[in-house]
């Protein structure tokens, strides 16, 4: 199939998950009694009419990116990591304590430094179930699932105990939160006024990265052989075991790192709920983006858009922003559908007949997988 | 027009006029016109991608033809969906089965009965009495209970057969139905469609011309969505109707070699590997191959053969015993070491084992060598090399795609075959092992497989063929052994290999003339 036609498949699955998802999301509204028509007009146009709504989706664009990249590695490699949002706090944590602990260094060599910590600690949250699946068979949806509950656990423990800022225990106000980072461990924000970072650079030359990675390296077609058919790539020579625990330990690592972007550029310390989602949301995106870098950085974008959007509707027309929830689960089965049904070729079939007789010319076209 | 109420009138007669399906690049089906009478048997072969499937999808509402007619009893008709192909009558059993594995054969059926789950209430005992009347009445035993991943490939195909007779059929439709059988299997299910032809109409697709012979009345030749030939079967030789389907002579070649005389290459020495099942599969096996010669295994399919090559690939354990390659120990070596070591290896999946199917042509010609200083620098593969690589591979072996970007999966099962023998033997083994290398193939594409296996024993590799046809091994061996229940019974020199004398050890008797071992290889 050429590209071109490729490219115009996806646009297609696209547009139907989305049209169906917002069909889902209609229905809820109306149940909550809301106008469908102003709802959306809100969630889709209101964070794209200033700079502030730009930006706001932008920064929301950057943790989606960096874990739905990660997490597009690990299901092409064939292991399904559900963990990203375990390995974001585990990520956070490991970024703040850096951030910590070495206050006194200089920012170049800081920053970087708190980077590859996070990276390191989602990693190594994530090695786990890669291990456990690699060694011994284990189901990684089943143990990322658990250690995304353990890493909840230990994140706040830790908040409220061992890294609580202790002005908090001062004042006896209490809130679980860390200590404000050192200016040394920031990462700077691009236009004054907003919150947008530098952030966003590194996720885009790191979606560059992943793509290269993917399909350009040998270590990339080892990981997407494994992923595509195990089997043969047992035959063709590949350890596929291994395969599965670079992917894992992959993914962790930039679930981590999104964690520890979070913290050093928006937040500036650990607090509760920095996560915020992103770990699920991530996987959503990776789907919506067709697990490629092109695909997942105009869907992050998407649901950028949704999450500000939908933060939105709550002040303007108080309708909850859990609605972004809803949105999200009706485009996950809508993809999911709407994939199903062309790839079925005999549905492709009577589909291209249709527009043909519709075009008024018998049998033309076809779309293949 | 189109009948979509259920009919109970007999199909006296089925014509099709002037099909014409057209894909993009390709025209499927080009003005296809046939008949078939009351009781008749209709043998439809072709090469593969000739558009015999895509004929009968359009036979049974699967897909619409762009010009042509269908007629049943002489009227025309329109099936919209399978579902008014089944109300008049056609039913079909596809080249690729369609059971649910973890269901029971009843529930299979009942899957697609539905007189049978009305009122949210499955009435399974209606259905299993109705699956006892047919396979009484066609003498086709299956057992309702069993789970359909317990069952062979044959019993599968009679649930196939008995599922589309519960839904009425009076007209079969068969794709292909040998092609995943073994030769014992293909007997039975010949025997039984002669006896089913009393009570209906059946078409029957093949590329093997033994079974077009010893079933059908008429023959229809299709290639490239022509249909070359219609006639009789009486009276036509296999040779003849190989010519018509291929456009050429196809003249299987022959091993002419005088006896192998090279080192012995592949030594295995009292093998014994387990099956999945986890009992004894291989029992103390050894043979060897030499260099320039082709040693085959025959054998009812199931009596180790799988784990045999799998262990020698290093895709399964070996519990005792010993495999090495050109002196080297390769005992339970990872089959990256094993592929390193110069070993060759078709495997019997073509599909799902020797392609990564989503991958593209280029990329599966590379799968064994991606990493390599040929194809790699270390980190990245060189993209222009594996495009010239797949260029010249596709042009020696012939390897026919609309481009070498498209899936591999994609391809018919002929240009697989090409895509993993142009992959195996472009990496220059030392020896090699084909698993049922032309199981499912048409003629053409068989021709081809074994002229490249007898070059690569004229260049001196050591070759190993696991095969069920004695033909294939017959013409192409110099020795053939036999295995039974995981044992080794005899090696036959090539020459002197009758099908009797394979057939009764196949069968695991072993007559005691064999005693004077004609095993020019191995020496006291
Ligand atoms: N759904 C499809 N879309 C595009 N091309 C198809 C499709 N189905 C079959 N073809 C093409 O039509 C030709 C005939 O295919 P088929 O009927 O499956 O051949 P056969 O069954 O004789 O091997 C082949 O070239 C095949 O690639
Ligand atoms: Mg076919």
């Amino acid at each position: 199939m050429k590209t071109s036609a490729r490219v115009a498949y996806i646009a297609l699955i696209s547009c139907v998950a989305v049209l169906a998802a917002v069909g889902i999301g209609a229905i809820v509204l109306v149940i909550l009694g809301a106008d469908v028509v102003q709802t959306y007009k809100v969630i889709l146009t209101e964070p794209l009419k200033d700079l502030f709504g730009i930006t706001e989706v932008l920064v929301r664009a950057v943790p989606l990116i960096l874990v739905a990249l990660g997490i597009a590695v690990s299901f092409r490699a064939g292991i399904l990591n559900i963990g990203a949002e375990g390995q974001i706090q585990m990520g956070i944590i490991s970024a703040t304590a850096v951030a910590l602990a070495w206050p006194a260094l200089p920012k170049s060599t800081l920053v970087p430094l708190i980077l590859l910590a996070g990276a390191a600690g989602g990693a190594l949250w994530a090695s786990i179930a890669g291990y456990l699946r690699a060694k011994l068979g284990v189901n990684e949806i089943l143990s990322t699932v658990m250690l995304n509950y353990i890493a909840a656990q230990l994140y706040g423990y830790l908040l409220r105990g061992p890294m609580i800022d202790p002005a908090e225990l001062q004042t006896g106000s209490g809130t679980p939160q860390s200590v404000r980072l050192p200016k040394s461990a920031w990462i700077d924000r691009i236009i004054p006024g907003t919150r947008l970072h530098w952030g966003i650079v590194l996720a885009l030359v790191l979606a560059i990265f992943i793509y290269i990675l993917l399909w350009r390296t040998t270590s990339g077609f080892k990981l997407r052989a494994a992923g595509a058919s195990a089997k043969a790539a047992r035959y063709g020579g590949i350890n596929v075991e291994s395969c599965l625990f670079f992917a894992m330990v992959l993914a962790g690592a930039f679930a981590g790192l999104a964690g520890a972007v979070e913290v050093t550029a928006v937040h500036r310390r650990a607090i509760e709920g920095i996560s915020s989602g992103y770990g699920f949301s991530g996987i959503v995106v990776a789907l919506f983006g067709g697990l490629h870098p092109g695909g997942i950085i105009p869907a992050a974008l998407f649901f950028g858009v949704l999450l500000v959007g939908t933060d939105m509707t709550q002040r303007i027309l108080s309708i909850p922003a859990n609605m972004v929830s809803v949105l999200q689960g009706a485009v996950i089965l809508s993809i999911i559908s709407a994939k199903m049904v062309i790839n079925d070729p005999y549905a492709r079939e009577k589909f291209a007949r249709r527009l043909s007789r519709f075009r008024g010319h018998p049998g033309g076209y076809e779309v293949k997988r | 027009m189109g009948p979509t109420r259920p009919t109970r009138e007999k199909i006296k007669e089925l014509r099709v006029e002037g099909i014409t399906k057209r894909f993009p690049g390709i025209v499927a089906c080009d003005s296809v016109d046939l008949t078939i009478g009351e009781n008749e048997i209709l043998a439809l072969v072709g090469e593969n991608g000739a558009g015999k499937t895509t004929l009968m999808n359009i036979l049974m509402g699967l897909y619409q033809p762009d010009v042509g007619k269908i007629f049943i009893n002489g009227r025309p008709v329109q099936f919209k969906g399978p579902a008014d192909a089944f109300a008049a009558g056609i039913g079909m059993v596809h080249q690729h089965f369609m059971l649910v594995p973890n269901m029971t054969v009843a529930e299979n059926v009942a899957l697609g009965l539905k007189e049978s789950h009305t009122h949210l209430r499955l009435d399974l005992s209606g259905v299993k009495k109705r699956i006892a009347e047919i396979s009484e009445r066609y003498k086709l035993p299956v057992q309702p209970d069993a789970y359909v991943w317990q069952l062979s490939v044959g019993e599968q195909q009679r649930v196939e057969l008995i599922k589309t007779l519960c839904f009425g059929a009076r007209f079969l439709i068969l794709d292909e139905p040998t092609s995943a059988l073994t030769p014992q299997e293909t007997d039975d299910l010949i025997v039984l469609l002669r006896r089913m032809a009393s009570d209906m109409s059946i078409i029957f697709i093949s590329h093997k011309l033994a079974e077009v012979t010893a079933l059908s009345d008429k023959v229809a030749i299709l290639r490239r969505g022509r249909v070359v030939f219609k006639g009789t079967t009486a009276g036509q030789t296999a040779a003849g109707l190989a010519t018509l389907m291929t456009g050429h002579e196809v003249v299987l070649p022959r091993n002419e070699g005088v006896d192998g005389c090279g080192e012995e290459r592949l030594v295995v020495q009292d093998l014994c590997v387990k099956s999945d099942r986890g009992f004894l599969a291989l029992d103390g096996v050894g043979f060897s191959v030499r260099s320039g010669e082709i040693l085959g295994l025959a054998g009812v399919s199931g009596n180790g053969q799988k784990e045999l090559a799998e262990a020698l690939a290093g895709l399964r354990r070996v519990e005792k015993g010993r495999v090495s390659l050109m002196g080297r120990d390769l005992t339970n070596r990872s089959p990256r070491e094993i592929i390193d070591a110069g070993l060759g290896y078709i495997p019997e999946d073509r599909t799902n084992e020797g392609i990564v199917s989503s991958f593209s042509i280029k990329e599966n010609l590379i799968l064994k060598d991606f990493a390599s200083p040929k194809f790699s620098h270390g980190i990245f593969i060189k993209s222009q090399e594996e495009a010239r690589n797949a260029a010249s591979l596709q042009e020696r072996f012939d390897i026919r795609c609309s481009s070498l970007n498209s899936a591999a999966g994609s391809l018919s099962g002929g240009n697989i075959q090409k895509v993993i023998l142009a992959r195996e033997l472009a990496r220059e083994p030392k020896a090699l092992i084909a698993v049922y290398p032309t199981r499912g193939l048409d003629m053409g594409a068989e021709e081809f497989i074994h002229t490249r296996l007898l070059e690569l024993r004229a260049k001196g590799v050591a070759i190993f063929l696991i095969s069920e046809e004695l033909d294939e091994l017959m013409n192409l061996c110099d020795r053939i052994a036999v295995i039974f229940k995981g044992k080794i019974l005899d090696i036959l020199a090539g020459r002197e290999a009758t099908r009797p004398a394979l057939g009764l050890l196949m069968a695991g008797i072993r007559p005691e003339a064999a005693d004077r071992a004609a095993e020019p290889g191995e020496k006291a």
